[in-house]
């Protein structure tokens, strides 16, 4: 028969030989190993302290961006909801009242919107659906552990971004080329 | 012989040694954990204090605020009788082991030994022996077929690796011509000839000791009374708290006593090489006494004998990661077939040795 891999090994039974008998040879080939494993490098990554690199295109946390004046791009359209294949978005749609034009990029708005972390798969479905490049799954947040599950739920005033541009996330379309190519450099740099 | 110590100083040696063995237990299950971690490349525990170093108390916490559990059909009593006796064994074998030589202030001389008695060896052989006892009581009190299997196991193999055991030891003694751990401690090294350790003397002796002594304490590939794999977890299946926490601490207890046992028997016990001329150097060249020397000497004496037990602790440890357990077969086989014949084969040779003058 043609073997598939050449690591095909014939095995029987034939009577140990004195060395195997004796145990000790073996016992002694064995310590061998654990021992120059004792002095290997570790490869464990202590987490909270220490922290794996994400990659450049993780999908982490999602936030819901502002445009440059700051209003919330969202117009509640309910696409993302209909795209999620875990069902994990919900949302209420408001109309804008006048004087809200700072508020709401569009006329229509989310009163809420939550997303259930426990629910998603974080496959970034959401992020393509939308025509308003209103949600997006941050490439350096993920969602922290806690003890409840309705702390799970996140709702508007964790997913919305922060007015102030410092705060904003490096995801879509604050980052810039260059930035990207910057971060992509740093996290080769950290995985060679 | 130097005269005997007073009561007062027995005592605290005692109480010293007994803390000392319980520290040395508590940290032995920190030092598994690491050196487990590291020979598997992990890192092991690290939360608890720096490098992990307080993971004892958080388990000691664990331990005794656990449910208090017994099963039903069990003998209370004797459930309960199972890791005291189990830990009172192992923690009493450590008083006659001498864990240095004397100390002396004027005319007053302080030996670094529980209680000297001229049968030091066998009072730890027997008290060795009763430890199995603890390990019957719990496996039969539980009223588990699992406990009682462990039980069961745990008694047969100490009976048949206690055979081999004693008769390496009996070419030990041959040599020796004495029971007394200290003397036989002293014997491996006299002022002023050069003697060696024993265990160039006895290397196979030495090696059918050490595989006794991983069957007696019951560490991998020993470990069938406790077996997880078949009885999910032997004897101790049905114990919860700390009485769980006796039994596992028991067996690190076990597992010091063994390694003082062989460091004192082959590796010379507190005795290091060129102590003498240390001793010689520092009088004739440092303008040192000749007390004050000496004291010197014991110290490092002691602190090395601990160095030589903690080699022998992490041996043990490193045995236990790298080999799989025995098949109960296989184990008695090796017991009975080869051990005790090799130990008896052991007892001629060295007979023929000394008869021939070659080692004495
Ligand atoms: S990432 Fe996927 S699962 Fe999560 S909310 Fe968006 S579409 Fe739903
Ligand atoms: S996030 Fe985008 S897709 Fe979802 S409701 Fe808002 S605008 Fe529509």
């Amino acid at each position: 028969m043609q073997p598939l891999s050449n690591r095909a090994k014939q095995v029987d039974k034939k009577p140990m030989t004195l060395a195997e008998r004796a145990y000790l040879p073996a016992i002694f080939q064995g310590l061998s190993i654990t021992m120059r494993h004792f002095f290997m490098k570790k490869p464990t990554i202590r987490y909270p302290e220490e922290q794996r690199p994400f990659s450049p295109v993780f999908r982490g946390l999602h936030v819901l961006k502002r445009d440059e004046q700051g209003r919330e791009r969202c117009t509640a359209c309910g696409l993302c909801a209909v795209a999620c294949p875990a069902e994990a978005i919900t949302m209420v749609a408001g109309e804008r009242k006048k004087g809200e034009e700072g508020l709401y990029r569009e006329e229509k708005y989310a009163v809420s919107y939550e997303i259930n972390m426990l629910r998603c798969i974080f496959c970034g479905l959401c992020e393509e659906a939308c025509p308003k490049a209103a949600v997006y799954l941050q490439a350096d947040k993920m969602a922290p552990p806690r003890f409840e599950r309705d702390e799970f739920i996140y709702g508007k005033n964790r997913l919305v971004e922060p007015v102030s541009p410092d705060n904003r996330s490096k995801r879509g379309i604050q980052l810039t080329e260059e930035q990207a190519q910057q971060l992509r450099a740093k996290m080769d740099a950290q995985l060679a | 012989m130097l005269e005997l110590p007073a009561l007062g100083w027995q005592s605290i040696v005692i109480f010293v040694v007994f803390a000392l063995s319980l520290l040395i237990a508590t940290y032995c299950t920190y030092a598994e954990r690491v050196i487990a971690a590291f020979l598997q490349d992990r890192v092991g525990p690290d939360r608890a204090g720096p490098y992990g170093l307080l993971q004892p108390l958080a388990d000691a916490v664990k331990m005794f605020t656990k449910e208090e559990f017994f099963p039903s059909g069990a003998n209370t009593a004797l459930f309960i009788f199972g890791p005291c006796l189990a830990m009172i064994t192992a923690l009493m074998s450590s008083a006659v082991i001498p864990f240095g030589n004397v100390l002396e202030f004027g005319s007053n001389y302080f030996f670094l030994q529980g209680i000297e008695v001229n049968i030091g060896m066998l009072w730890v052989f027997g008290v060795v022996s009763l430890g199995v006892y603890g390990i019957m009581i719990g496996g039969w009190a539980s009223n588990n077929k699992f406990s009682l299997l462990g039980a069961i196991r745990a008694a047969s193999q100490n009976i048949s690796y206690e055979l081999a055991m004693g008769m390496s030891l009996i070419a030990v003694l041959m040599i020796s011509g004495t029971l007394s751990l200290r003397e036989i401690t002293l014997q491996q090294s006299v002022a002023g000839e050069w003697h060696f350790w024993n265990i160039v003397k006895q290397p196979l002796g030495f090696i059918i000791f050490l595989v006794c002594a991983f069957a007696e304490t019951n560490r991998t590939p020993f470990d069938l009374p406790e077996c997880e794999t078949e009885l999910v977890g032997g004897y101790h299946t049905e114990y919860s708290s700390m009485k769980l926490g006796l039994y596992l601490f028991s067996e690190y207890v076990n597992i010091f006593v063994a390694s003082a046992v062989m460091s004192v028997l082959y590796f010379g016990g507190f005795n290091f090489p060129f102590q003498y001329e240390l001793r010689d150097w520092l009088v004739s060249n440092q303008d040192w006494t000749l007390a004050g020397a000496q004291n010197l000497i014991t110290i490092l004496g002691t602190v090395l004998l601990f160095g030589k037990i903690f080699g022998f602790i992490f041996f043990f440890m490193w045995v236990r990661w790298t080999l799989p357990r025995f098949r109960y077969d296989q184990l008695m086989r090796l017991g009975w077939t080869i051990l005790i014949p090799l130990s008896i084969f052991n007892i001629l040779l060295t007979g023929g040795l000394i008869s021939f003058g070659i080692i004495q």
